[in-house]
């Protein structure tokens, strides 16, 4: 806390006025309003809204499509979260070498953050196309398999997580490197005096070492596949074949906008939010224990 | 919290490191480039890909085996993908919503942090907590009663509907705030003692020592702006109102339709260049901005 501070009456509410405004506005009504709509549905013409309880819950809770989703939704986020950082974690431990031109790397690197999810979709959507793509001609000289997306639910899901995947990847890679790069060498030639190999190098030094780099990551790719997908699927798969693509907030979107079923749609709202309540507490519990600092 | 700040601090020291160390082993070294090499050209092959079609013919685009070298029809494809899309409409409105979101979210947020550190005032704790807690819960799961807000206030396929909803969020402030925290009690001590308000204080000294904050800042805001799909897609009807990143999904050839990936991809080229060119550009700043606003 600061120990010097303006003596003013009114000019610190001038000052949050702003803010707080728009978080009034575009935060606290619409979740409220989540809460309340939640508890209707509307009426068959449209034209009002009819109090039915915890009737969207109890429909939601027990349609298998809902839990579909859910899976598809964690799977999609832990696919993208541990394989883009697995792979990363590994390439930037076999690439940890006092070397030139590490700003160069890491321009090199980054760039893909800035393409839209939607944008990376398209691209490799016509890397994946059945008729035209490189990636099914490649494939076709190896099995006769079909890797037709359009027919496939888990080709589709392949297709959004390695675009997902695509576009993270480099800054999870650079971030590695970094954090890689900053362990100081005599701990681990301690270690090696010791006797520990190389593996048990990296597990018993190097990874722990590395845990806040990897929660740091972690969040990010976690928070990036859950809430900023949604046009990856939209634009690419629109949630199929099928649903086998319909991840949470895509079919919360489609639920409201497409089906216009506002009540059902608030209620996946509802749950989305206790979901990332429940996530966010989970994360810092397990910062608490397992990051070392 | 102070996970981030190692990792800025890791990132920093290998900064220095990379910079004095020498080759120590030869071999280690070789392997590294060689991963390095190929990280970035996996990286860059699909872009590749996607520009190298945008510059060839339907025939060419739809013959097997397909073709990687770029081709000769590229004016064409990027002149049809303009005028079918609108294009110019397209990057203009995204142009105005990324800036407007990274200027709008810089400016109240440098103000609400400003009254949070630097004033006592009732009510201030829970100010702090009204704004804090929107750092839990991102846009997407509370889309149907944010659109109902917009309609209410009449800004339904406005540039005010596309924007300030997407101010609503504490990223900004929380920066600020733990970056005033930093700056010695004794610089307000001076400028009081000088005579300065507190407005001054804040114009003269708060906002030039933030400098590199607002930059880092500035790109991560532009970025998520000119890239953010599902919003932009619920407030806008019309095509005049469409930003870049969903005004081209008219482009992307479907089953029934001829397949002219050429200037589909054309399209994408457009839309995907202006972030990735300020990403490159202001690379300091949006290291330092991912690491910072994630905290």
């Amino acid at each position: 806390m600061k120990r010097t501070v303006f003596p003013n009456r009114w000019l610190p509410y001038a000052l949050v006025a702003p803010q707080l405004a728009v978080t009034i506005a575009f935060f606290f009504w619409p979740a409220f309003d989540s809460l309340r709509l939640s508890l209707y549905r509307a009426s068959p013409f449209g034209d009002r809204l009819i109090f039915i309880g915890l009737g969207n819950f109890q429909r939601l809770l027990s349609d298998p499509a809902y839990f579909r989703s859910v899976a598809t939704s964690f799977i999609f986020s832990a696919l993208v979260t541990v394989l883009g950082l697995a792979v990363a974690l590994l390439l930037a431990a076999l690439a940890n070498a006092k070397i030139r031109g590490l700003a160069v790397y890491r321009t090199l690197l980054l760039w893909p953050y800035g393409i839209a999810p939607a944008i990376a979709g398209v691209i490799w959507l016509f890397v994946f196309h059945p008729s035209f793509g490189v990636l099914p001609y490649l494939l076709s000289f190896v099995t006769t398999y079909q890797f037709n997306w359009f027919l496939k639910g888990w080709v589709a899901l392949v297709l959004i997580v390695v675009a997902a995947i695509w576009k993270q990847f480099g800054y999870n890679l650079a971030f590695y490197l970094a954090g890689l790069q900053a362990i100081p060498g005599s701990v681990l030639e301690a270690a090696s005096v010791d006797g520990a190999g190389p593996i048990r190098r990296f597990f018993a030094i190097t990874f722990p070492l590395l845990s806040p780099v990897t929660f740091f990551l972690f969040t990010l790719n976690m928070t990036f596949s859950f809430f900023e997908t949604f046009g990856l699927v939209h634009a690419v798969t629109q949630g199929g074949p099928g649903d086998s693509t319909s991840i949470l907030v895509f079919r919360a979107w489609k639920d409201g906008f497409e089906g216009l079923q506002l009540g059902y749609s608030a209620a996946q709202s509802v749950i989305l939010m206790l979901l990332v309540v429940a996530l966010t507490a989970a994360q810092f519990r397990f910062a608490e224990k397992r990051v070392t600092y | 919290m102070a996970a981030t700040t190692r990792v800025a601090a890791a990132v920093a020291t290998a900064e220095i490191a990379g910079r004095l160390a020498t080759p120590r082993r030869d071999m280690s070294g070789a392997i590294a480039h060689v991963i390095l090499i190929a990280s970035v050209v996996v990286l860059a092959f699909p872009l590749y890909y996607a520009f190298v079609i945008s510059t060839q013919t339907l025939d060419e685009v739809t013959s097997l085996p397909p073709k990687l070298v770029p081709s000769t029809n590229m004016r064409q494809n990027y002149a049809d993908a303009w005028a079918r899309a609108k294009m110019g409409r397209l990057l203009l409105n995204s142009a105005i919503v990324a800036l407007a979101v990274a200027v709008g979210k810089i400016a109240i947020s440098l103000l609400s942090a400003f009254a949070i550190v630097y004033f006592n005032f009732r009510g201030k704790q829970a100010v702090f907590w009204m704004i804090f807690i929107t750092l839990m819960l991102p846009v997407p799961v509370r889309i149907v009663s944010t659109y109902q807000v917009v309609s209410v206030l009449g800004w339904v396929d406005t540039y005010w509907g596309l924007t300030v909803p997407l101010l609503a969020s504490a990223t900004g402030t929380f920066l600020f705030r733990q970056y005033y925290q930093t700056i010695p009690d004794a610089l307000a001590e001076a400028a009081q003692l000088d005579g300065a308000g507190p407005l001054r204080f804040l114009w003269s000294f708060l906002l030039p020592l933030s400098k590199a904050n607002i930059a880092a800042l500035f790109v991560i805001l532009f970025v998520y702006g000119w890239n953010d799909y599902l919003w932009p897609l619920i407030v806008t009807n019309s095509p005049e109102m469409r930003t870049a990143v969903i005004g081209i999904d008219s482009l992307i050839p479907r089953t029934s339709q001829l397949p002219e990936w050429n200037v589909a991809m054309a399209a994408a080229m457009m839309v995907l260049l202006p972030p990735v060119v300020v990403i490159v550009v202001m690379q300091r700043w949006f290291v330092k901005g991912l690491i910072e606003t994630e905290k």
